[in-house]
């Protein structure tokens, strides 16, 4: 394909053999931009699984179990089993383990995520849907905690912070395959 | 759980399937009111050639999703991204519109009506729409036809505001406005959008009725970008990068992880689309452009890129985007949008006259290069025949075709197959179950790339099944 660079690279020889000094020059950097400070940085995040850039902060399900009942509730049901009505169409939470190899599949934050630092991230980055990005850092770490207990996949009184959260096992953490396409069957 | 014929679906997924069966009979009675009044063929969703006022005023009533713009309140006369003006009984004999009178930028004439129509989630936040792909009259996608899927609505963004971090294992962070974007050499390419959640309802039985309810979440652009490559050599990576992170600045703060080689091969930091900017719906003032991807990793309102050893497993990467199988296993990271197509004419609810000739036509893409050849059966996959393609087909860009179709009217069933140029072959619906299993109300819900059957009955009624 002609891209840019292989442009250049014409553009380059041109130069070379005509010695024409006004044609195709491309600096080695264009310099564009400026540079970011870390201080810059700190309003965003998104923390892999291994737990890197989790806030500091911690809460656990008791504290949990209000915040939840304020600002996810209405969306999310009060036993976390998820509204479809219209207008509102949250998720069911928990619930579903061992379902996922049935005719009736139920994927949810107990039954389906691998990660409990997903959790963390999604909540603190998209919910509550109406008001994202609203929570402290301790009410996120509660709202998962809650979460997490209500699943039955962390203890009532377990507190979660940037190091016990990386930790917790979710039930369905080996549940992921890497893509195997292409499939060679479905070749000539 | 409710059980219907031989599908399982739960009380969300029966309400969901419920919802979008009706807000498609909606729009095709719309459709059919349309051709009222036309003397046109029935029912092959001709254009109108008249405006009529009651089907406006019906449409805003069942549609206010897809209809509520502004403007269209204001003057229930025109449909959306047209304005109305008086019919003279004979143009030729009186003056037309001053130049420029339109404050210098056009729009669309009174008379057509195609329209986008969103999928009934229940949440209007976080939902799509579909093109109407058998009102296309070209490769290319109207943007303001252009298939929609946000997760947090449709964020509005001042772009002498906006910036692009890029930061993470880099020599150095840089912050880039559109201004700063704008200056690096650019490239211009067509590339499809596929949604991979496209086709959806149909894993397990025949369920929306129009190629705009089964394979609406598909559109092509032409885009206008810088490469990602040139800003990796501007910021460096350091060693062990192997994984970027993509964020968006809307409500739902989208973010994806895409593999490096991806990045560098040919993902495109876009801010032009069909030779203006990138539309609102599409991530105005910058979205990421990663062809043959799945549509979800195209990050709008692109604001940040975080370069990683590994990937951010988000939940759009592991909750949502990936492909549960019969054994319970999830597919994650299934990137790749495999080789499709269909036929666009005739297709679901259309009627055709009566016996004799129509030019059978469709659209045929693949993520994975050019496609290559695309046949066309009448018999249900009995036999296969060559289609024309009317454009020499680009790489991960839809191309159109056409098979000329002597009807002698009985019975057929209309299927295209369409083979990309690394030899992978279109699959049928049973080849694709066989791999993937069917759990679920939607089996395995994404990456639905199988052979579409269009059945002809008798009385010339096109209807959607699995054959
Ligand atoms: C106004 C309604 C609403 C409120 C309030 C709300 N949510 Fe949500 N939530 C949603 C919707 C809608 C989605 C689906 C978003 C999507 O798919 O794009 C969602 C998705 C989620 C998911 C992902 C589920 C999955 O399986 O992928 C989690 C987890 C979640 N919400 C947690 C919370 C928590 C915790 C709160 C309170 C802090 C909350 N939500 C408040 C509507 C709401």
């Amino acid at each position: 394909m002609f891209t840019h660079k292989t442009f250049s690279a014409i553009a380059g020889l041109l130069l070379a053999t005509s010695l024409s000094a006004t044609y195709g020059q491309e600096p080695a950097r264009y310099g564009f931009g400026t540079p970011v400070t870390q201080e810059e940085l700190t309003k965003y995040f998104s923390i892999p699984a291994d737990g890197r850039g989790l806030p500091a902060g911690s809460g656990k399900a008791a504290d949990g179990a209000k915040i939840y009942a304020d600002s996810c509730a209405v969306c999310h049901g009060e036993k976390l089993e998820g509204n479809p009505a219209k207008g509102i169409g949250g998720d069911k939470l928990i619930g579903g383990r061992g379902s996922l190899a049935t005719k009736t599949p139920v994927k949810t934050v107990e039954s389906y995520w691998p990660y409990s630092t997903t959790l963390f991230d999604y909540v603190k980055r998209a919910m509550p849907f109406n008001a994202p990005g609203s929570l402290s850092d301790n009410d996120v770490y509660a709202v998962v905690a809650y979460i997490l207990s209500e699943a039955k996949i962390i203890k009532p009184t377990d507190v979660m912070d940037a190091k016990t959260l990386p930790k917790v096992a979710m039930p369905n953490r080996d549940g992921f395959v890497p893509d195997p396409r292409p499939e060679l069957d479905l070749y000539h | 759980m409710k059980r219907r014929e031989n599908v399982f679906y739960n009380e969300k997924a029966q309400r969901l399937a419920e919802e979008m069966i009706l807000a498609e009979k909606r729009h095709i009675a719309e459709r059919r009111s349309e051709a009222e009044g036309c003397d046109c063929k029935e029912g092959m969703f001709p254009r109108g050639n008249t405006t009529n006022r009651r089907r406006f005023i019906f449409a805003a009533g069942s549609l206010a999703g897809a209809f509520a713009s502004a403007a269209y309140a204001q003057d229930k006369k025109a449909p959306p991204g047209a304005v109305h003006f008086d019919v003279p009984a004979d143009p030729t004999k009186e003056q037309g519109r001053a130049v420029a009178a339109d404050g210098g930028y056009g729009s669309r004439s009174q008379f057509e009506t195609e329209v986008r129509w969103r999928f009934p989630t229940a949440n209007e936040y976080t939902s799509w729409s579909m093109t109407p792909l058998d009102k296309m009259l070209g490769n290319l996608t109207p943007s303001g036809l252009h298939f929609e899927r946000h997760h947090g609505g449709i964020p509005t963004i001042d772009p002498s505001k906006h910036t692009l971090i890029v930061h993470g294992m880099v020599g150095t962070a840089k912050k880039y406005t559109m201004a700063d974007l704008k200056r690096f050499p650019s490239v211009t390419r067509k590339y499809f959008i596929e949604c991979s959640g496209n086709g959806l309802t149909e894993w397990n039985k025949p369920t929306l009725k129009t190629v705009q309810g089964t394979h609406g979440l598909l559109s092509t652009s032409e885009w206008t970008g810088v490469q990602f490559s040139t800003i990796a050599r501007e910021v460096g990576l350091k060693d062990g990068s192997a994984w970027v992170l993509a964020e968006g600045a809307d409500a739902a703060v989208m973010t994806r992880s895409i593999p490096m080689e991806k990045m560098l091969k040919d993902a495109l930091i876009v801010y032009g689309q069909n030779g203006e900017a990138i539309r609102p719906e599409q991530g105005y003032p910058l979205r990421l452009v990663l062809p043959g991807y799945e549509g979800n990793t195209h990050i709008k309102w692109l604001r940040r890129l975080e370069v990683s050893d590994k990937p951010f497993m988000t939940r759009e990467e592991t909750s949502k985007y990936t492909d549960l199988l019969a054994s319970g296993k999830a597919r994650q990271f299934s990137f790749d949008m495999e080789a499709k197509s269909v036929i666009t004419f005739p297709s679901g609810e259309m009627k055709l006259p009566g016996a004799g000739f129509y030019n059978i036509q469709g659209f045929a893409w693949s993520g994975r290069g050019r496609v290559q050849s695309v046949d066309v059966s009448v018999d249900g996959g009995k036999n296969w025949y060559p289609a024309r393609l009317e454009s020499t087909p680009e790489p991960i860009c839809t191309v159109r075709f056409s098979y000329p179709w002597m009807w002698d009217g009985k019975a057929a069933i209309l299927q295209s197959r369409c083979t990309d140029e690394t030899g992978y072959v279109q699959p049928t619906l049973k080849q694709l179950v066989a791999i993937r299993g069917s759990n679920g109300p939607y089996g395995s819900i994404y990456h639905l790339n199988a052979i579409q059957s269009w059945a002809v009955s008798e009385t010339g009624d096109v209807s959607n099944v699995h054959a």
